[in-house]
């Protein structure tokens, strides 16, 4: 499953593990939307495998473990995390790495 | 005779003491008596005392003489083998009733109980061959007496009794001065176990204060070093103050249904107003040492900081109106602090995005009356979780 899910990171330049319960989801997802990055979205409570996922997402150390983030197929972390990126500006210059956004 | 033989059986008890080679002996015979340790026996002691001077018997004398007369009173009722048991059943009777004859064989007999089997195994055979001694008893007594002859002419007793009466009385006050100096040992103790549990909880208590720094000892020595300890030490005074401010509040509530005197309202209220100035104070001086922690809320419930945000608390905002009071800024500072400004502010976007999303599930949940409780506990935690991740991000900044 931790293949899986490295695969579904490599998908796009930004993608979100996400729940639709989930209300961080969401909002990590806003944030996302609205520097102007598109990212892949996969609710794995609509998954089939979304416990597996999830455990892997647990042993990557995200707690809680959704929304977990990968930009670049490289995992970031928790909507925790994100946030900070955001703040120090990081966050920008990861997805502008990634090609995730371009300004 | 009956009432002679009692009260011979009364020393019974603490002669067969004085004879079991376990026990400690001599002076303190009041030994099983002393383990009771209940009222009743106590009063009982004091009767062996009254009793003493009208039994004229030594102890040694005792020894032989009264285990007959017991037994043999015993055997009336048809008991004499097992004596213990009919000890056992006049103590049950002894709590009710004060009939001192009783009392004194019943005691003695509850102290035998206290011995337990081992005591009873020496006293049985004692028993037995005593009740054979019946018709030794006189020479026995006589043999045993020091002082007096053996005569039956009761000016000889008489003398005999009184001799007997002081050492009887003397064994019966040490009794009575060991057993009180037992109790005041087992009093002692439990003070003392007491006090050790006080001692254990202090010192929990002080190191989880000397944890949060020497803030609460000296809140004078303000130094950086305290920076990280100063928002746990702000939290724990925060709890104490809490408590306190429920409990005022809760002697106020009681005044007031009490229908008390308005001076005493006054008092009360002037001393919850008080307290709030001490709460005021105590922001004060933690804003000082870590004035992230105290804006961020942190120290606050989920709920209340899930409120804050609702009304509007922003952290861009505190940066605006930061901007204005810290003149002068470099140019890279202001453009540094535009930058977080800006990011701060998209972040609160997306955040109150969620926010307003879980509200609207949080409302259809409810709506659509699915069980409830489950779903909504669930969402509300989502709200703390939301709101801390708010608060804490101004912790970043």
């Amino acid at each position: 499953t931790m293949d899986r899910l490295s695969e579904l990171a490599k998908t796009k330049a930004a993608v979100i593990f996400a729940k639709s319960s989930c209300c961080m989801s969401h909002s990590i997802m806003t944030l996302f939307h609205e520097l102007g990055a598109n990212p892949a979205v996969y609710e794995i409570d609509r998954d089939p495998r979304g416990r597996e996922m999830e455990g892997a997402l647990q042993k990557l150390g995200c707690k809680p473990t959704v929304p977990a983030v990968f930009i670049g197929g490289k995992f970031v972390g928790s909507a925790k995390d994100v946030l900070a990126a955001h703040l120090k500006g990081s966050l920008k210059d990861m997805l502008i790495d990634a090609k995730a956004i371009w300004f | 005779m009956g009432s002679r033989k009692v009260k011979v059986g009364a020393e019974n008890g603490a002669s067969l003491i004085s004879d079991m080679p376990s026990f400690v002996p001599a002076g303190p015979v009041s030994n099983p008596i002393g383990t009771e340790g209940n009222d009743a026996n106590s009063s009982r002691i004091s009767d062996y005392g009254a009793y003493d001077h009208s039994l004229g018997f030594r102890i040694e004398d005792a020894v032989d003489l009264s285990r007959n007369p017991i037994f043999s009173s015993l055997k009336s009722p048809g008991l004499n083998i097992v004596p213990d048991l009919q000890f056992g059943s006049f103590s049950k009777t002894l709590a009710s009733e004060k009939e001192s004859q009783l009392n004194l064989p019943s005691s003695s007999g509850v102290a035998r109980e206290n011995w337990g089997e081992s005591n009873m195994a020496d006293a049985s055979p004692r028993a037995d061959t005593s009740t054979d001694d019946t018709e030794d008893r006189n020479p026995q007594f006589e043999a045993g007496q020091s002082n007096t002859k053996a005569a039956s002419d009761s000016s000889d007793r008489s003398k005999e009794k009184n001799l007997d009466q002081k050492t009887l009385r003397r064994l019966a006050q040490n009794r009575e001065a060991a057993r009180k100096s037992r109790l005041r040992k087992k009093a002692y103790v439990q003070q003392l176990e007491n006090s050790r549990l006080k001692l254990t909880q202090l010192e929990q208590e002080l190191q989880r204060a000397r944890q949060q720094g020497i803030f609460i000892s000296s809140a004078s020595d303000q130094s950086h070093a305290i920076g990280g300890n100063g928002a746990l030490a702000f939290d724990a005074e925060y709890a104490r103050w809490l408590e306190e401010h429920n409990r005022k509040a809760n002697e106020l509530r009681a005044a007031v249904n009490s229908h008390a005197g308005d001076t005493e309202l006054r008092t009360i209220v002037d001393s919850v107003t008080s307290h709030f100035d001490e709460i005021f104070r105590l922001k004060g001086v933690a804003a000082k040492a870590d004035v992230f922690h105290i804006l961020s809320g942190m120290w606050k419930t989920p709920a209340e900081r899930c409120f804050m945000w609702i009304g509007g608390f922003r952290s861009s905002e505190l940066l605006k109106l930061l901007v204005n009071q810290l003149e002068p800024w470099t140019e890279q500072q202001l453009v540094g602090i535009y930058n977080l400004q800006q990011s701060s502010q998209q972040a609160e976007e997306a955040l109150s995005q969620g926010m307003e999303a879980l509200q609207q599930s949080l409302a259809e949940t409810l709506a659509s009356g699915t069980p409830g409780p489950s779903s909504s506990t669930g969402n509300v935690a989502n709200y703390m979780g939301q709101m801390a991740m708010a608060m804490g991000k101004l912790g970043t900044l």
